[in-house]
C-alpha cells in the first residue's frame, strides 16, 4: 500500500512534448482513472509511473520513496497491460506465479497465493491452460490475477478493457471494481472510455494534449467541468455550448437573456448538458431537425440560432422535425466559460480538491 | 470431396468452368511437382546403383539400393575429410551468424537510435554484391594472419554471406514478439536480462533455429569461396569441384546425393518459416 | 518502440557493434581491397589488369555468355514462378506440400544441381536412356557434345532454370501473402476474370517483390559458376569461371580482381536499373 505523487513530471520525444509538467497526487488505496483521447500522454504518464518510459523532467514518489533512478522491478508497482501480455510459453498459473517467483517465494506459498487468486477472478479452472487456448476475457482475467498475485503496493493498468467486446468489458468492469474495491490497492488506471472512467473511479483526471485539466470525482467532472474541452469530452452527446453577449448584469444568449451570468471581465461562453434542458414558454428557441428516439429518452438534434445543439428529452414529448422548440435550462444547471481560455467561471459547490503540489 | 461440394454451392453459376479449370489446374501443378521431383529421383537412383549400373547403359529408372556407389564414395582418398570440413565450416558459420546477428537484430527491433538505418543500409547492401568475390583479397590476407586453408578462415567468409540474412529474420523475428511481453516481465521482477532469458528468449528460439539452419544450408552450398580458399582443408563442395575432371561417375553422383541431403532435411526443418523469412528479410 | 534514456543508447551500440566491425572487416575493408588490386601495378594505377583480361580470348565469351544466360535464365524463372506461385495460391488442398516441394531445389547447391544435370543428360545418361527406351534413339547421343556451345548454353539454362526457381518462388509467395484478398475480389465483384485480375491487380501489387526478385536473381545469376563447371567444363567460359581460373589456376590475383570488378560493374548496374525501371510511380505524381 502506497501513495504517489507526480510532480511537474514532463515528457518530450524529440520535438512532441508529450506531457506538459503534470502534477498528480493519488492517496493510499485510491483508485484514479487517467482518462482521454488517443495522444493526450495518459499512457505516457503511466508508463512514466511503472518505469517503462524515464521522464525527461519531474519527479515520481510511490510510498515516499523517490523512484525516478529505479527500474520498474524495484518500484513495487504491478501493471495490466492493454494487450495482456499474457506470456505465450507458460501456463496460466506460471504467469500468475512469475511475480512470486521473481521473488524467490517459496513454491508452496506461490501454489497458495496464485490459487487464491485465481480463484478471486473465478480461472481456477484454467490454471493448466496456455495463453493460445484462451479466450480474450480470460486473458485478461490471467493478467489481472498475475498483477495482483505480487499484491503490490500500486496497481498500474493500460486500456485493460480497450480489447473486450462491449457486452465483456461491461461484465469485467464491474468484476473488475469488486475485486479492486476488495484488495484496496492503490491503482492508477488509463482508459479513453468516459463510462468506465465514471463506473470505476474515485477521482477522474482528465488529460488533454500532455496536461491534467480536471483531476476530481466523477461527478465533479460531469457536472461542474473545469474546461470547456472537460465538458465537451465527458458526456454522450457532450455539452452544448453557445456564445453569449454580457448585458448589464446578465448575458444573452441566441436571443434570450440570463440574469446571473458570472462577474468577470472575460467574454462569455455559455454552456449546458443536453439533458438538463426542458420545454418551456420562453427561453431557448430552434428549429428541431433530427429526433433520434433511444428507448428511454428521444435526441432531439435543433438549430439554435446558426448552432447545432441538441437535446435529451422525454419520449411521452412528441416532436416533430421542422417544429420550433423553446426549452428552459433546470434550475442551476447553467454553466459559464471564459470564452477566449476556455475555463469555467462557475464556482463548484465543492471545494477543487488539490491536484498536487 | 466436401470442399468442391460447398465451393460449388456457394459459386453454383460458376461450377463447370470451374470443373475443368480444376482439371487443368492439378494437371500442371503435377507437371511441375515432376520437373523438381524427377531430377532429384535419378540422382538418388545413380547414388544407390553399383558402381557398373551407374555406367551401365541404358540405365535402369529403378533405384538397386546397392550402396557400392556411396561405399565407393565414402572411401575415395580426401572424402571423409571434406565431408567432415563441410560440416565444421557450416557449423561455425551457423553460430557465429546466430552471434553477431541475434544481438544486432535484437538492437534494430526493439530500440531507435542514431544509425540505425546506416546499419540496416549496410546490412541490406552486402546482398547487392556477389559476396563469394571477397575471397579473393581475403586469400591474401589470410596468408598474412595465417588463416589461409583453414576452416575458420572460409567460415569467416560464409559469414559475411549469412549474417546479413541472421540479422534480418532476427530482426523481425523479435520484431514479432510484443514488447508488452518483456515490458510485464520487467514490471514483475525481471531485469532487462532475465526478461530476455526467461519471455523473450523461449519464444524466439524456434526462429533462430530456422535462421542457424539458414545459415547452415548457406555455407553447406557454397562452392567458389570455398574452392578459392582452401586447399588441403577443403569442403565437399571444394572437393568435388576440383575433381570434376578426374573422378569417376559414381563418386560423382554419390558426392551430389550426399550434399543435397542435410540441406533437404534442414530445409523441412524450417519450412514454416521460410516463407516469414523471405516476406520480412525482401522488404 | 522504446524510447528510452541514454544507457539503451549505448546498449543499442553494444549489440549491433560485433556485427558492425564485423562486417567492416569482411565485407567493407576486402571490398576496397579487391579494387585496389584490380587498379594497381608496381607503379601505383594502372589499367594493365583490365587489358589482360580483355586480351584474353576467353574474355569476350565469358562476357557474352554470363549475360547470355541471365537474360535467358531470369525471365523464364520470374515467369515459372509467377506461375508455380499463382497455382500454389489457388490450391484448396496439398498447399503446404506443394509449396515445399516446389522450393526443394533452394536448399540444393549450384554444384549439387549441376551434378542432378549431368546425370539426366551425359551420354549413358537417363535422357538417352529414356529416349531409347521409347525408340526414338538408336544409341547414346552427346546431349553435352563440348562443340555445341548451344547445347551447352541449353543445358545450363535448364539446370538453372530447375535450381533458382524457387528462390523467386518464396520472394513472390511472401509478397502475394502480404497483398489484402480484398483487392482480388473486388476486382472479381467489377467483373475482371482470373486473367484480368493477375495482370491487373495481382501483378503492378506484387512490384516490390518482382524488384527483389529481379535484383537478387540477376546477381546470383552473374555468379553462375558450379553449375557451368560441372555441365560444360571449359567449353561455355563465364565471368565467375576465369575469375577461379585466374585466381587458382594460373595464380594471378591481379587479374582475377579485374574480373571480379567486372562482376561488380554488372551487378550494380542491373541493381540500379532495376531500382529505377520498378520504382514506386504511385508516390511520384504528387510530387
Amino acid at each position: 500500500m502506497a501513495d504517489i505523487d507526480i510532480r511537474q513530471v514532463a515528457k518530450r520525444f524529440g520535438n512532441h512534448q508529450a506531457l506538459h509538467a503534470v502534477n498528480l497526487t493519488v492517496a493510499d488505496g485510491e483508485f484514479v482513472v487517467l482518462l482521454g483521447a488517443s495522444g493526450s500522454g495518459k499512457t505516457t504518464l503511466l508508463r512514466i509511473v511503472a518505469g517503462l518510459e524515464k521522464a525527461s523532467h519531474g519527479t515520481v514518489i510511490i510510498g515516499g520513496r523517490r523512484v525516478d533512478d529505479l527500474p520498474p522491478r524495484r518500484r513495487g508497482i504491478a501493471m495490466v497491460f492493454q494487450n495482456y501480455a499474457v506470456f505465450p510459453h507458460m501456463t496460466v498459473f506460471d504467469n500468475i506465479g512469475f511475480g512470486l517467483a521473481m521473488q524467490k517465494v517459496p513454491a508452496a506459498e506461490i501454489e497458495r497465493r496464485v490459487r487464491r487468486v485465481a480463484e478471486l477472478l473465478h480461472i481456477e479452472e484454467l490454471l493448466k491452460r496456455y495463453s493460445g487456448q484462451l479466450s480474450g476475457g480470460q486473458r485478461q482475467r490471467v493478467a489481472v490475477a498475475r498483477a495482483l498475485a505480487v499484491e503490490p503496493a500500486v496497481l498500474l493498468m493500460d486500456e485493460p478493457l480497450s480489447n473486450l467486446d462491449a457486452l465483456l468489458r461491461l461484465e469485467m468492469r464491474a468484476e473488475l471494481k469488486g475485486v479492486l474495491q476488495e484488495s484496496r490497492t492503490t491503482t492508477i488506471y488509463v482508459t479513453h472510455d468516459q463510462v468506465e472512467a465514471m463506473s470505476l473511479a474515485d477521482r477522474i483526471a482528465v488529460m488533454h494534449e500532455g496536461r491534467i485539466v480536471q483531476a476530481a470525482p466523477a461527478t465533479e467532472v460531469y457536472h461542474h467541468p473545469a474546461t470547456r474541452f472537460v465538458g465537451g469530452f465527458i458526456g454522450n452527446p457532450p455539452m452544448n455550448f453557445l456564445p453569449a453577449e454580457r448585458e448589464g448584469e446578465g448575458a444573452r444568449v441566441a436571443g434570450h437573456l440570463f440574469r446571473d451570468a458570472p462577474a468577470a471581465d472575460a467574454a462569455l461562453l455559455f454552456g449546458i448538458r443536453p439533458e438538463d434542458l426542458v420545454p418551456a414558454g420562453k427561453g431557448l428557441a430552434g428549429r428541431v431537425r433530427v429526433v433520434e428516439p433511444l428507448g428511454p429518452h428521444q435526441l432531439v438534434t435543433m438549430d439554435l440560432a446558426g448552432h447545432l445543439f441538441r437535446v435529451v428529452l422525454d419520449n411521452d414529448l412528441a416532436v416533430r422535425p421542422g417544429e420550433t422548440l423553446t426549452l428552459a435550462p433546470r434550475p442551476g444547471r447553467v454553466r459559464w466559460f471564459d470564452a477566449d481560455s476556455g475555463v469555467s467561471l462557475t464556482q463548484t459547490t465543492q471545494p477543487e480538491p488539490a491536484t498536487g503540489a | 470431396m466436401t470442399s468442391l461440394a460447398t465451393t460449388e454451392a456457394e459459386a453454383p453459376a460458376r461450377a463447370e468452368p470451374r470443373r475443368s479449370g480444376r482439371l487443368l489446374m492439378a494437371s500442371a501443378v503435377a507437371v511441375l511437382v515432376a520437373w523438381v521431383l524427377v531430377p532429384i529421383y535419378l540422382l538418388v537412383v545413380n547414388a544407390f546403383g553399383s558402381v557398373a549400373a551407374v555406367s551401365a547403359w541404358p540405365k535402369s529408372l529403378v533405384p538397386e539400393f546397392d550402396l557400392s556407389s556411396l561405399a565407393f564414395f565414402a572411401n575415395y582418398a580426401g572424402v571423409p575429410r571434406a565431408l567432415l570440413n563441410s560440416f565444421l565450416v557450416a557449423g561455425l558459420t551457423m553460430v557465429m551468424s546466430i552471434g553477431l546477428g541475434a544481438p544486432a537484430g535484437y538492437a534494430l527491433a526493439r530500440f531507435r537510435f542514431p544509425g540505425a538505418n546506416l546499419f540496416r543500409l549496410a546490412v541490406l547492401m552486402t546482398r547487392a554484391f556477389p559476396l563469394p568475390l571477397l575471397a579473393l583479397p581475403l586469400t591474401v590476407l589470410f596468408i598474412r594472419v595465417g588463416l589461409d586453408d583453414t576452416i575458420i578462415g572460409l567460415a569467416l567468409v560464409h559469414t559475411t554471406l549469412a549474417m546479413p540474412f541472421a540479422v534480418l529474420i532476427m530482426a523481425s523475428l523479435f520484431l514479432s514478439i510484443p514488447e508488452e511481453l518483456e515490458e510485464a516481465a520487467w514490471t514483475l521482477g525481471c531485469s532487462r536480462l532475465s526478461a530476455f532469458r526467461k519471455v523473450v528468449l523461449p519464444l524466439a528460439l524456434p526462429g533462430i533455429a530456422a535462421a542457424g539452419i539458414f545459415a547452415f544450408v548457406i555455407s553447406w552450398n557454397e562452392v567458389f569461396a570455398a574452392a578459392v580458399l582452401t586447399i588441403e582443408n577443403k569442403t565437399l563442395t571444394a572437393f568435388l569441384l576440383q575433381s570434376l575432371d578426374v573422378s569417376p561417375l559414381p563418386l560423382k553422383f554419390a558426392g551430389g546425393a550426399v550434399l543435397i541431403v542435410p540441406a533437404l532435411l534442414f530445409l523441412f526443418a524450417v519450412r514454416k518459416y521460410l516463407f516469414s523469412l523471405w516476406g520480412i528479410a525482401n522488404r | 518502440m522504446l524510447r528510452l534514456a541514454s544507457g539503451e543508447k549505448v546498449l543499442s551500440y553494444v549489440l549491433i557493434l560485433p556485427a558492425s566491425l564485423f562486417l567492416a572487416a569482411f565485407f567493407f575493408v576486402p571490398f576496397v581491397q579487391v579494387v585496389v588490386e584490380a587498379f594497381t601495378g608496381e607503379e601505383g594505377f594502372t589499367l594493365a589488369h583490365f587489358r589482360t583480361m580483355a586480351d584474353d580470348w576467353k574474355f569476350g565469351p565469358a562476357l557474352a555468355n554470363t549475360l547470355g544466360l541471365a537474360l535467358v535464365v531470369v525471365p523464364v524463372q520470374i515467369t515459372l514462378a509467377l506461375v508455380m506461385a499463382s497455382l500454389v495460391t489457388r490450391l484448396e488442398r496439398g498447399r503446404d506440400m506443394v509449396l515445399y516441394v516446389f522450393t526443394i531445389p533452394l536448399g540444393i547447391s549450384d554444384l549439387a544441381a549441376g551434378l542432378i544435370w549431368f546425370a539426366l543428360l551425359e551420354q549413358n545418361g537417363f535422357l538417352n536412356s529414356i529416349l531409347y527406351g521409347l525408340g526414338l534413339i538408336s544409341g547414346p547421343q552427346n546431349l553435352l557434345d563440348y562443340r555445341n556451345t548451344a547445347a551447352l548454353f541449353a543445358a545450363v539454362v535448364v539446370a538453372e532454370v530447375w535450381r533458382a526457381t524457387a528462390i523467386v518462388l518464396v520472394i513472390l509467395v511472401a509478397g502475394m501473402g502480404l497483398i489484402p484478398k480484398e483487392y482480388d475480389e473486388a476486382a472479381e465483384v467489377f467483373g475482371a476474370g482470373p486473367l484480368k485480375r493477375f495482370f491487373l491487380i495481382t501483378l503492378p501489387l506484387l512490384r516490390p517483390s518482382l524488384q527483389t526478385a529481379l535484383i537478387l536473381r540477376t546477381i546470383l545469376a552473374f555468379e553462375v559458376f558450379a553449375v557451368v563447371a560441372v555441365l560444360a567444363g571449359n567449353n561455355l567460359p563465364v565471368l565467375m569461371g576465369e575469375t577461379y581460373s585466374w585466381q587458382f589456376d594460373l595464380q594471378d590475383h591481379k587479374v582475377a580482381s579485374a574480373y571480379a570488378i567486372v562482376i561488380l560493374a554488372i551487378s550494380l548496374a542491373f541493381t540500379v536499373f532495376f531500382l529505377w525501371a520498378l520504382r514506386d510511380r504511385t508516390r511520384e505524381a504528387a510530387a
